[in-house]
């Protein structure tokens, strides 16, 4: 019956062929120059990865931070109490619940955004009412402009915050909080002592897919952002599509990539201490 | 749980932030029955941007694209992904973790960089971008989902059944075709759900890997996006919303309830 071992061959030969050689060869070409015809030369050097150390480049990327620090921020204000409402609905409305957070979850991030658009744009949903109730007199500017950009990342990303922590309630001892107000703890110092840090691991999971996803994101600023709310994901775009500057490009997805893999990695690190610390609070309990 | 003040006030706010959530979709669906073709004034309702969708060849070219990479991709990744998927389930191997890591790091990586790394390969092997290469794409990052979904339905399922077959002296072609096939089924089934809706909407990653002669719907989408607003592209995405939803619903419910009991 070993034979049956060898079924995992196909995914795994699949998988080297089409996502760990690909990936490979983009840490080569990230290592390579453009000719002046846009071609790639490879001539082992690291100046792509020193050009983005150019004040430019710098600024971009410390506004994609920003814009994926603020949208995981909102992501959590928001998905939290959601989440919370859908794991404390009763059994029968729990799965309706859930399926209500999945369905944007799937819906791809154009047609979100697109959504925003025509609610936004000049002669949009929102400009439309506000004329019409004589509010304003000239259409606002609502689109293309960074706060749009981060109204945007929120409500792309917002179902990926809500579905780990719904997770981590609906597993949370019901009985500690019990305990926690018959020991006439207070609701708010139950929250914060008890609610909080055993949930933790799914806002911690939350964070890790939000703030990811809104690093190498371009689809959003691409529709709801103008020339100047650019972030990392477009620089990239921009290196393979018009400006052709492939191994530029290259070097900066591999520093998105490697961003993204450490932040995984300090998550499950802190899961690991979570886990001792979620233990020790069911014991005092 | 009590009906306090505080309890109302959270489902208010939970009501508010799916509102959020579901309003601009609707309001996106609304305008594609909007006579105006310019305006966010109600001028009269209408089917006419479905219509004209319908008689558009280049959006027609589109579906049909976009159905056959969905398709293709999904059986290929199906297929792959339950193979692995019931090998993880029954044998150890010496290199789990990172077996697992190659395993579930396509879904971890940012998905732009997935889409140039393939592009850069079709490139360098001087693979001409089509559909051909769409296909290749969606299956990668099809799998580990598929691998994912198929594995908690095998993860949930009782092992005493095979035994018994096995017990019968049945062969473990027998034993996998009338006994394990069955009770894996439904995750198969949601898996490869799931998979064909991945394919269905991706953007990114087709994005990278399209050549002249493939655009996908959600690409199509795009250009039309970048051209200006129009409310065929209001009516194009109500209906891959919709298709969405009903397939969300039906792997959902095939789906084994994991999270429900612990």
């Amino acid at each position: 019956m070993k034979k049956g071992k060898l079924l995992i061959l196909p995914a795994i030969f699949w998988l080297c062929l089409f996502f760990v050689i690909p990936m490979l060869i983009v840490v080569a070409v990230s290592f390579a120059t453009r000719s002046p015809y846009g071609q790639i030369i490879f001539d082992w050097n690291i100046g792509n990865y020193l050009r983005f150390t150019e004040s430019l480049y710098v600024s971009i990327f410390i506004d994609t931070l920003f814009v994926a620090v603020v949208t995981t921020f909102f992501t959590i204000i928001m998905g939290y109490p959601l989440a919370w409402t859908i794991a404390k609905l009763p059994q029968k409305w729990q799965q309706p619940g859930l399926i209500l957070v999945m369905i944007p979850f799937w819906i791809n991030f154009l047609i979100r955004s697109y959504a925003w658009v025509i609610i936004l744009r000049t002669q949009g949903v929102v400009n439309t009412l506000l004329l019409n109730f004589g509010i304003i007199d000239q259409p606002l500017q609502l689109l293309y402009n960074d706060v749009a950009v981060m109204l945007g990342m929120i409500y792309a990303l917002l179902p990926f915050m809500v579905l780990p922590i719904y997770v981590s309630i609906e597993q949370l001892d019901t009985r500690l909080l019990e305990a926690a107000s018959d020991l006439g703890a207070s609701p708010l110092a139950t929250f914060r002592k008890i609610t909080l840090p055993l949930t933790m691991p799914g806002i911690a999971a939350g964070t890790i897919l939000v703030f990811i996803s809104s690093l190498g994101m371009f689809v959003v600023p691409d529709v709801m952002g103008g020339a100047k709310s650019a972030l990392v994901g477009n620089l990239i775009q921009n290196q393979f599509l018009s400006a052709r500057d492939w191994p530029f490009g290259a070097a900066l997805s591999i520093i998105l990539a490697l961003l993204s893999l450490l932040l995984i990695v300090l998550y499950y690190k802190a899961l690991q201490s979570q886990k001792g610390g979620a233990e020790n609070a069911e014991n005092v309990a | 749980m009590q009906r306090t003040w505080r309890s109302r006030v959270l489902i208010a706010y939970s009501v508010a932030i799916l509102a959020f959530l579901y309003l601009p979709l609707m309001i996106l669906a609304l305008y594609s029955f909007n006579e105006s073709r310019l305006n966010a004034v109600w001028t009269g309702f209408t089917f006419d941007w479905y219509l004209s969708l319908f008689k558009n060849r280049r959006v027609l070219e589109a579906l049909t694209n976009s159905l056959i990479i969905a398709v293709a991709s999904t059986i290929v990744s199906t297929i792959l992904g339950t193979m692995a998927a019931l090998a993880l389930n029954r044998y150890q191997y010496k290199f789990k973790p990172a077996i697992n890591s190659l395993l579930y790091l396509p879904i971890l990586i940012p998905e732009i960089v997935m889409g140039l790394s393939l592009l850069v390969l079709f490139s360098q092997a001087q693979f001409p971008l089509g559909k051909p290469t769409l296909i290749l794409a969606h299956i990668t990052f099809c799998l580990s989902f598929v691998i994912i979904t198929v594995s908690a339905r095998l993860e949930g399922m009782r092992q005493d059944l095979e035994q018994a077959a096995e017990d019968l002296y049945a062969t473990p072609w027998q034993t996998f075709r009338y006994v394990t096939l069955p009770l894996a089924m439904p995750g198969i089934v949601a898996g490869a759900l799931i998979a064909f809706t991945l394919s269905i909407d991706d953007f990114i990653i087709s994005f990278f890997v399209a050549g002249p002669n493939s655009t996908t719907l959600p690409l199509y989408i795009y250009a039309m996006v970048k051209r200006g607003i129009s409310p065929e592209i209001n009516a194009l995405s109500t209906l891959m919303i919709f298709a969405t939803i009903i397939l969300v619903i039906v792997a959902q419910i095939l789906q084994p309830q994991h999270t429900r009991k612990h």
